[in-house]
């Protein structure tokens, strides 16, 4: 069963990822190329400043160098930012690949290639579509509310949905619609954080045009994750079973 | 049932025996872990060189970034 799981994950991962990445570094990744214009090239520096001010409250500052060179650290623009891109992508997918075929199997639901983009599909609604309602997906440079706030409110609106879907779809009883209607908009009533006043340099245009592609990468990733891994998943069972 | 017995099946057979109850939704409760550790790290983590790489898959999946 582990082995099963992990292969399929991996094979599901590494085929979604790619062409995710693919896809990508000519629709998502140029947005963000620009956007990091009006941004001013803004956290990394503002990190790099941060860490030499620290340092020179500390006993001499020899290290600043070194500390900012450690701080600071990011992928060269060109092939080194895409390569790392894609493989923060492709970890990306192997994580949604594990995730679902996980909470498959946990439900005892019969996993093949059509389950397998249905869950994907429901997934998307939990974490793309259900967590956009309240915080549009963020060019560099947007004005946003504190970041550990956004990832706490993300976290549990996609988990409240995720799990308000599976009462409705698969438990299905009157009492789990009830619920699981109650679970998905909770989260909307709380309200996602944000900041007191919009404040972004970023054209609106781009904002715009960045919010849709950025929700097509995520469906597209978890659409190629649960058809693939579901049909690697089926594979193995064919292998295992042939009579 | 008989030519099912006389298939060599040593290889998928102790994965077939643990396919069923309490060790295979142990095993789908790690990967799930597994997964959502794999995605926190990708998408999450707070560490700055982690962020870095991860930066423009963050700000593509829509996740929460800066």
């Amino acid at each position: 069963m582990l082995t099963r799981i992990l292969m399929s994950a991996l094979i599901a991962g590494l085929f979604a990822g790619s062409l995710v990445a693919a896809v990508q570094s000519f629709t998502t990744t140029p947005l963000i190329i620009e956007a990091e214009h009006y941004e001013g090239g803004g956290e990394v520096e503002t990190a790099s400043i941060d860490a030499s001010l620290i340092l020179a409250h500390m006993a001499g500052a020899p290290g600043h160098h070194a500390s900012e060179g450690a701080e600071a650290w990011a992928p060269e623009d060109g092939l080194e930012r895409t390569i790392y891109t894609s493989i923060a992508t492709i970890g990306t997918g192997v994580g949604f690949a594990l995730v679902l075929l996980s909470v498959m199997v946990l439900s005892g639901a019969e996993i093949t290639a059509k389950t397998g983009l249905a869950w994907g599909a429901a997934a998307f609604v939990a974490t793309g579509l259900a967590p956009a309602l309240g915080l549009s997906p963020e060019l560099p440079g947007s004005a946003a509310a504190a970041l550990e706030a956004r990832q706490l409110w993300w976290a549990g609106t996609a988990l409240a949905t995720a799990l308000a879907l599976w009462l409705m779809l698969r438990v299905s009883s009157p009492l789990a619609i009830a619920i699981g209607v109650a679970l998905i908009v909770a989260p909307h009533l709380i309200g996602a954080p944000h900041p007191s006043e919009y404040t972004s340099q970023v054209p609106g245009e781009l904002s715009g045009h960045f919010a849709s592609a950025s929700l097509v990468a995520q469906a597209l990733c978890w659409a190629l994750v649960g058809s693939i891994a579901g049909f690697v998943w089926q594979r193995q069972a064919s292998g295992s079973q042939a009579a | 049932m008989n030519h099912a017995s006389t298939q060599p099946t040593t290889r998928g057979a102790s994965a077939q025996a643990t396919t069923q109850g309490a060790s295979a939704q142990a095993m789908a409760g790690l990967t799930l872990f597994l997964g959502l550790a794999l995605v926190f790290t990708v998408g999450f983590a707070h560490s700055s060189t982690l962020h870095n790489a991860g930066h423009d898959t963050r700000h593509a999946m829509a996740f929460p970034c800066h």
